[in-house]
């Protein structure tokens, strides 16, 4: 597509990555040539990118698109998922998840990014609720102040929780961050 | 989308009552000293080629880009003061300061040069400030702008050499132009007043005359208010075969590399033998109105862009 043609939300593949044009700006002098100054999300990492381009570029749209999925389970290094609209089972690599693979579990609804028909990534619910399968017992000098302990969640991650957390509860993580919120009393 | 369009235009409301008393102070500034208001078509057969301006066509017409080609045959049968808004299109451009369609102002004077046009521009732009109850203070974007003319005059030479590192007048290559304009010079001009870059590199002004004493250097000048391109004047090239041989230049490069059609102004090239000695300057309507509602975007003075049309 021509550049004139490129705004905020089109995607577009650069370097063979796809990208989001989160901003896009036109400059030109009244007599003289454009250039299209843009801010890019890069789909696959989140990462961003400035770039300047001239008038006369030319790129291909990114085919990108979102779907629901759930979370069904992991084999090896697949984390295997259903399509809520179709059923259809699809597998995203641990690679590509890096650390979201953390706080997925079974049942777990996520907004997964297609590229063509291809999974890129998924977009984890911004809290998530895990049990709490181990962790030590605090000694009673830790108790005192607001120290924190080491944890391992059932998905087998382990995060620093505060030392009244104990084996069996389970606490709610947010995801962007990746640390603890609150314990959860209810769910048992 | 009724309730969405009735709250976005009440909102330009402050704007648009101010758009209308800048369009009424400037036909009282150039109704008091003698200029007629004009109009001349917004469709017409042919149009001054220019690589970097692309037209929108129409049943084989194409839609006017400026003014300036009727201007001068008006000035060519001998009218000496003339001024017109006419609706501009050039294809593509749409951005924060730019719209397809918008407003230039053009006005055209004979024994003037490009120096005279720039201090109509001072006295324009001060007396709206005036009207408006601003004094001499423009407030723009949390800056403060001194609108006490004279303003700030820079040779382009200088201009370049001091934000951009080299001289365009001794080598006129015109993508490095036009991209270091946008991110080196324009970026480092005095925000707290307005400038005027002048003198331009030869090739990059076509309709301009040179410099009587500099071959190289074209009387052209630009006028820069916050950041903002408002306003580019000549001193009017006259000679019909200079004028002639920049012309079929600039189209056979345009059908060559951008395999448009570029039609000589024939009517236009004529008549220019009559053309008397003259300056003309063509300024942004909608980048003024912007700078005097203090608006980051053109979509805030005007009601129906190309997105909203």
């Amino acid at each position: 597509m021509d550049i004139s043609d490129v705004h905020k939300g089109t995607k577009l593949m650069i370097d063979n990555v796809p990208y989001n044009v989160e901003e896009a700006e036109f400059m030109k002098p009244g007599k003289g040539s454009a250039i299209y100054r843009f801010k890019l999300r890069n789909l696959v990492d989140g990462s961003n990118l400035n770039r300047t381009y001239r008038s006369s570029e030319k790129f291909t749209g990114a085919n990108v698109s979102t779907r629901e999925g759930q979370f069904l389970y992991r084999d090896g290094n697949h984390f295997i998922f259903m399509s809520t609209d179709n059923y259809e089972q699809y597998s995203i690599d641990e690679t590509l998840l890096g650390e979201k693979s953390h706080f997925l579990k079974e049942g777990t609804i996520v907004t997964t990014v297609m590229l063509e028909e291809k999974p890129l990534d998924i977009t984890l619910p911004i809290f998530v609720e895990l049990k709490v399968m181990k962790s030590d017992i605090a000694t009673k000098t830790d108790t005192v102040t607001a120290q924190m302990k080491s944890a391992t969640l059932e998905t087998g991650h382990e995060i620093d929780v505060p030392n009244f957390i104990k084996e069996g509860d389970y606490i709610k993580v947010d995801t962007r961050t990746g640390s603890y919120v609150e314990r959860v009393v209810t769910k048992k | 989308m009724v309730e969405d369009e009735r709250q976005r235009l009440a909102h330009l409301s402050i704007n648009l009552q101010r758009r209308a008393l800048i369009y009424n102070t400037t036909r009282d500034f150039f109704n008091k000293r003698g200029f007629l208001e004009v109009e001349t078509p917004v469709r017409s057969p042919a149009i001054a080629p220019e690589k970097e301006i692309i037209p929108i066509g129409s049943e084989g017409w194409f839609l006017s880009t400026s003014p300036e080609l009727y201007m001068k045959r008006l000035l060519a049968a001998g009218y000496d003061k003339i001024y017109q808004f006419s609706r501009c299109f050039r294809k593509g451009e749409r951005g924060r300061y730019h719209n397809p369609e918008f407003t230039l102002l053009e006005w055209y004077r004979t024994d003037a040069d490009y120096e005279q046009m720039t201090k109509d521009t001072e006295g324009l732009v001060t007396t709206i400030a005036g009207k408006l109850g601003m004094g001499t203070t423009l407030r723009y974007r949390g800056k403060k702008i001194d609108l006490r003319p004279p303003w700030l005059r820079l040779t382009i030479s200088e201009a370049f050499k001091k934000s951009a590192g080299w001289d365009p007048v001794a080598e006129p290559v015109a993508q490095r132009f036009d991209e270091d304009t946008i991110l080196k010079v324009i970026p480092d001009l005095n925000p707290n007043r307005p400038t005027v870059l002048m003198d331009y590199p030869a090739p990059m002004a076509s309709l301009a005359r040179l410099k009587p004493d500099r071959k190289d250097v074209a009387e052209r000048a630009e006028v820069f208010i916050g950041g903002l391109e408002l306003a580019n004047a000549y001193s009017e090239l006259t000679d019909r075969q200079e004028q002639k041989k920049r012309f079929l230049e600039e189209a056979r490069q345009i059908e060559q590399e951008q395999n448009r059609t570029a039609p000589m102004p024939e009517k236009f090239l004529a008549v220019m033998s009559n053309l008397p000695e003259c300056a003309g300057i063509a300024l942004g309507m909608d980048r003024l109105v912007m700078l005097f509602c203090d608006a980051a975007s053109i979509d805030e003075v005007i009601p129906f862009t190309t997105d909203e049309a």
